[in-house]
């Protein structure tokens, strides 16, 4: 009798926050939002990304009066461990987390344990531009469905940086990279698998590797995982020895791994940012002979979200910057390549030509790929495949 | 409040002990304004812990009983600072951060507001010391006869009620000894004071021309 | 003042107290916030049952157990052989800015110069080695955690080194060597057979906290360590912030294991002490005029040179890529210069830069009243403190941090408190106040108390005594002791991350975020003002008496 009174207490909180989403008028909420101050929570190993932000942060407060707080983070998962610890010590409401740059396995978490206020993204205005026919990644993070609890900002597809100096024969697939490295011992390496570009790259070679790539969209059950990943082993197996530092020591992110890079300590490396090239060139991160480079049959691409806890002390503010990000003008600032260099979550045909234009008159590069050299965008298999295999890839290569 | 203007200092049945032990048995005796007293002994004896507690600074350490009065007043419960009694060490203990003339200041009661009137009477004070001019010289500075003459003159300019010198002569040869101990005994004298000597040196006994208390080991255990 | 002490230990053994208790509930599965309502093992469980588990315990106590004995071997063979030379009495100053540079910036600057790409092997290359790319070679990061123990040396090694300094003052080391040489022994062989047993009782306690410290600490580790697997202290902030919140029992529990190796080594270097004063009596005893001592101490001065040179590099090398607009392998210098890079971090920087600077001036201002009030309340009682009091300052110093940081950010969340600046000021001065202390209790205690004896003769009070007499003469030992806890605020990694929940950014919070491999411009950037700080606290100790006190000789002898 009393878990009925629980669960009924639980579902009754989860309701009046759906409720309260639903009935919210844009107007209200930007007249709320002023003055508030918005703590996002957003990784900040980039400086690009960082000076982004920032951006954000004085456009936000010239327009709506809100003031944007950039909490820096090593990893999200420092955020969503943060929005936990406020539930365990009761703090439902201010809590110290407005808005968290999310996705993926971190966004289940956070949505299966009730931690997002929302759905909010139908109240955004912008949101109408947002791609959800051919980029379905904005829909569906993960193949989790996101139904407004998330709203999208930026987009991402696994390109291969390789300076072209020193790279003479461009892999096309994961059997030709270990095929490179086998002839470039040390000259190749990935993040860490516990970091999501590390993982990723596993998952891209498990894409062409697995028998049946469409058994990934679904969770991973034991028999499944031990038979679809089998191939993916035994080709680590093989690439391992061939890695940098032999395969005992893996740079913790993406940017640590550009780091070696620049400074020729490998001659290839993987990239979420298909404009990573030409924005490191730019920024002077990376040498000018940098180029990129796409797998055949295509490569994974996901969107990045930004997420409202259920107990954000500046909702309103966090929704009007959701919304900001999603305004065609700042989604032209973010894929120049000398700002940030992300491609967009927006639909050009749905944006007024006036937007139309501001992406055509957009910077190019020789080290910048073009759409039509980006090719397919494989999606995002089930979160569960990310946590096992990097939960096996720990298991197995961590001595 | 000058409360003790030519008063006497009495110490009545004053008994130190440390750790079980007694250090100095019951000592009763008259400082008469103007007198000085010798205290003698050996090192150790307890002249020094003796003259600490005269001037309230005596390590809790110590067990005390007895009183200590000026005149009819007893000082015995009072905090060091309202005692008014004047010590002399035998460093000078100059404060090494002030002039000399702010080391004067500093002892220069707040009664003298006017600042003219203070710096009158620091100037005075350093003339009497054949020290005039020196009131913007660095303490470290001046010879060590100097910096004695300072240093009494300091503790004369706190208008004290009882004078207190804890082997203030150690430090001085021979040639400068003589002459400072004759500035020390003639200012004594010459404000009325009931001064206390303590001292290994027989010289300096004769030179006061006072009682003398000895506080041998044997009168002591 | 009499509250003083009471409210010195409230302070910072108290949150300890607390935070402990704090962890090791949630290590036996008691956390009912998240569910854990049961006393059960699955925490430890689970940690035993992670891959990595025992290369982690094992990195983790050798880089620790090695770390120290090299540190103390170095340190002292180092003392053995330059007491002698005149310039170890001045021996603070030129250790000065390796000292004032906090952990992290030293490790960020010597990861750059030990990499296979790093500036030594850009000096050296190609004309003497060849190399135009550089080797598959693992100095930074590796399993062993040989770069671990490198990064933790150039700290440590000349902390002990000015704490022997510090102890032989208090004996008389003259004399002792003068009697030593007359009977025939040379001059490292006299010190290490007459000195050193006599100060090593002072150099304990620093040393258990260099052991503490070496097998505790995070951010070197991060910046320096392995990460496959890390060691232990660095496993457990790993999984503190890990987004599935069950991982808070087995992170508790490595934080307790930690803990417990600890009181282990240094329980086990105690032990090994008791042995060692037997051996070393009959050693001594044995008379022989020539042992292997000079040679071994040769050695570890040489090492200690080697550990200055490195630091000083790394810090250079850093502040060489702040001004730097382009360095490729494997050029020995940057291929363009510019000021530009500062004046576009410049944004970047101020704000962690105004809040280091506030929250240590803040910490050291509170530390400071609580010490004076401490030292002065000691005076006045006349009171020596037991040999207790000294390992109660220590006990911050003496705990991992992780394993009672954590316990006190959920006291803090739940007080409300967290994320704010006053909550992280209040976390460091629980390191604070103990250094302060350690810095400013032996100048202060060997103020001559004659002179409080004559200014309270003169008619002063108590009060004015402390502000007219004794603080503007102790002035430089007290803003020498301001400096180093101002060092110290600034150092501070996990308990601005874990007191300030992330909201409050450092410099060197973001340079260890940074370390990670963003621009190293911009972290040689944070590195030069997390090391720079401090330098301008020391000098300006050094620099403000000596301006104040220009015209007065008595105050210019250094005490």
């Amino acid at each position: 009798m009393r878990l009925f009174g629980v669960l009924l207490l639980l579902a009754g909180m989860g309701f009046g926050a759906a409720a309260q989403a639903q009935d919210l008028k844009w107007n209200e909420v930007v007249a709320k939002a002023r003055g508030q101050t918005v703590n996002w929570n957003a990784w900040a190993g980039d400086e690009k990304t960082n000076a982004f932000i920032a951006w954000v942060g004085e456009e936000v407060g010239r327009r709506y009066g809100i003031k944007v707080n950039h909490v820096k983070l090593k990893d999200t998962a420092e955020s969503v461990a943060r929005v936990v610890a406020e539930r365990a010590a009761g703090r439902n409401s201010d809590g110290t987390v407005d808005l968290i740059w999310i996705n993926g396995p971190n966004f289940l978490a956070m949505k299966q344990q009730s931690l997002l206020f929302g759905p909010f993204t139908h109240v955004l205005p912008n949101f109408a531009y947002v791609d959800t026919a051919r980029k379905r990644s904005n829909l569906i993070d993960f193949t989790i469905p996101v139904d407004g609890f998330e709203s999208p900002w930026r987009m991402a597809q696994i390109v291969f940086v390789y300076d072209s100096k020193r790279v003479q024969q461009m892999p096309g697939s994961a059997v030709e990279l270990l095929a490179w490295a086998k002839k470039n011992p040390g000259r190749l390496t990935h993040p860490s698998v516990r970091n999501f570009l590390g993982a990723t790259f596993l998952k891209q070679a498990l894409y062409e590797l697995a028998p049946d790539p469409s058994v990934l969209q679904t969770p991973a059950t034991d028999e499944k995982f031990a038979a679809v990943t089998t191939p993916l082993w035994a080709w680590y197996e093989q690439l391992l020895p061939a890695l940098w530092r032999q395969g005992r020591q893996f740079p913790e992110n993406g940017p640590a791994q550009r780091q070696l890079l620049n400074d020729a300590e490998i001659d290839l490396m993987i990239s979420f940012n298909p404009a990573e090239a030409a924005v490191s060139i730019d920024a002077g991160l990376l040498p000018d002979s940098v180029r990129t480079l796409v797998f055949a049959k295509g490569t994974i691409g996901n969107t990045s979200f930004v997420a409202i806890p259920y107990n954000a002390a500046s909702k309103e503010g966090a929704m009007v910057v959701a919304d900001f990000l999603l305004e065609p003008a700042t989604q032209a600032r973010a894929q120049d390549f000398r700002q940030m260099g992300n491609f967009t979550v927006l639909d050009l045909s749905k944006v007024s030509p006036e937007a139309r234009k501001r992406f055509d008159d957009l910077p190019k590069s020789p080290a910048l790929p073009t759409n039509a050299e980006l090719g397919t965008t494989l999606l995002e298999p089930h979160p569960s495949w990310m946590t096992r295999i990097a939960a096996e890839w720990e298991k197995r290569y961590t001595k | 409040m000058n409360r003790g203007a030519f008063a006497p200092l009495r110490l009545d049945a004053v008994r130190i002990g440390v750790g079980g032990r007694a250090l100095i048995l019951p000592l009763t005796f008259d400082v008469a304004p103007g007198e000085c007293v010798t205290v003698m002994g050996p090192s150790g004896c307890g002249k020094s812990t003796l003259l600490a507690f005269i001037s309230g600074t005596i390590d809790p350490a110590f067990v005390v009983t007895g009183r200590v009065l000026i005149g009819a007043t007893d000082i015995t419960a009072m905090a060091p600072e309202a005692r008014r009694v004047g010590m002399q060490f035998q460093d000078d203990l100059l404060f090494p951060h002030l002039s000399v003339g702010e080391n004067l200041a500093f002892a220069l009661r707040p009664h003298v507001r006017d600042r003219t009137e203070r710096r009158a009477r620091i100037e005075h004070a350093l003339a009497e010391a054949d020290l005039a001019g020196f009131a913007r010289r660095d303490p470290a500075t001046l010879s060590g006869g100097q910096r004695a003459r300072v240093a009494l003159m300091r503790t004369l300019l706190a208008e004290p009620d009882v004078l207190l010198l804890d082997e203030p002569f150690n430090k001085l040869d021979a040639q400068l000894r003589g002459d400072f101990r004759r500035f020390v005994f003639d200012h004594a004298a010459e404000r009325g004071l009931p001064t206390l000597l303590v001292t290994h040196d027989a010289t300096d006994a004769r030179a006061a021309g006072g009682r003398v208390i000895d506080l041998a080991w044997p009168l002591s255990r | 003042m009499r509250a003083a002490p009471a409210l010195t230990v409230a302070v910072f053994l108290l949150p300890i107290a607390a935070g402990l208790v704090g962890t090791l509930l949630p290590a036996f599965g008691y956390l009912p916030a998240i569910g854990g309502s049961a006393f059960n093992l699955d925490g430890w469980r689970r940690l035993a049952s992670y891959p990595g588990f025992r290369s982690s315990v094992a990195v983790t106590l050798t880089t620790g157990v090695v770390t120290s004995v090299l540190a103390v071997f170095v340190a002292f063979g180092f003392c053995a052989i330059a007491h002698g030379l005149g310039w170890m009495r001045r021996i603070g100053g030129w250790l000065a800015p390796i000292l004032a540079a906090p952990h992290s910036a030293i490790a960020i600057g010597l990861a750059f110069l030990i990499a296979p790409s790093g500036w030594i092997v850009r000096a050296l290359s190609p004309w003497l080695t060849g190399w135009t790319v550089p080797p598959d070679v693992a100095t930074v990061g590796d399993a062993a955690g040989f770069a671990l123990v490198l990064g933790l040396l150039l700290k440590e090694v000349p902390y002990l080194v000015l704490m022997i300094v510090g102890a032989m003052s208090q004996v008389p080391v003259q004399q002792h060597l003068a009697i030593a040489r007359s009977l025939g022994y040379a001059s490292t062989e006299s010190w290490v057979k007459t000195i050193l047993p006599q100060i090593y009782p002072q150099i304990r306690l620093p040393i258990y906290a260099v052991i503490a410290f070496s097998l505790s600490v995070v951010d070197v580790a991060l910046i320096l360590g392995p990460s496959n697997p890390p060691t232990l202290a660095v496993l457990a902030v790993r999984w503190f912030a890990d987004a599935d919140i069950q991982f808070y029992f087995p992170a508790a529990a490595a934080a307790t294991l930690l803990l417990l190796l600890v009181v282990a080594v240094i329980a086990a270097w105690f032990g090994v002490e008791r042995i060692a004063i037997g051996l070393g009596r009959r050693w001594i005893a044995r008379g022989r005029r020539r042992s292997g001592v000079t040679f071994g101490a040769s050695v570890a001065a040489g090492a200690f040179g080697i550990v200055f040179a490195l630091s000083l590099a790394a810090l250079v090398g850093m502040a060489l890529w702040s001004f730097a607009v382009q360095w490729r392998f494997p050029d020995a210098l940057p291929q363009a210069w510019s000021l530009a890079n500062w004046m576009r971090r410049l944004d970047g920087l101020a704000v962690p830069a105004w809040q280091t600077l506030l929250i240590g001036a803040m910490a050291t201002a509170i530390a400071l009243v609580l010490v004076v009030g401490c030292l002065e309340n000691e005076a006045r009682a006349r009171r020596r403190p037991g040999a207790g009091a000294l390992w109660m300052l220590y006990v911050p110093l003496l705990v991992p941090q992780v394993a009672f940081l954590f316990g006190a950010q959920v006291l803090l969340v739940r007080a409300n408190f967290d994320g704010t600046l006053a909550a992280v000021v209040w976390a460091h001065l629980i390191f604070v106040l103990p250094y302060l202390f350690l810095s400013l209790a032996d100048p202060w205690r060997a103020f001559d108390p004659r002179y409080a004896r004559t200014a309270a003769s003169l008619g002063a009070s108590p009060a004015r005594v402390l502000f007219a007499i004794k603080l503007p003469i102790l002035l430089r030992p007290v803003l020498i002791a301001c400096a180093v806890a101002f060092a110290v605020s600034v150092g501070q990694y996990l308990a601005t991350l874990f007191a300030g929940n992330g909201r409050v950014a450092t410099l060197t919070t973001d340079a260890v975020t940074l370390a990670g491999g963003a621009d190293r411009r911009v972290i040689g950037a944070y590195s030069l003002l997390q090391a720079l700080f401090p330098l301008l606290a020391y000098l300006f100790a050094a620099a403000l008496p000596a301006l104040l006190f220009a015209r007065r000789r008595g105050l210019a002898a250094t005490p």
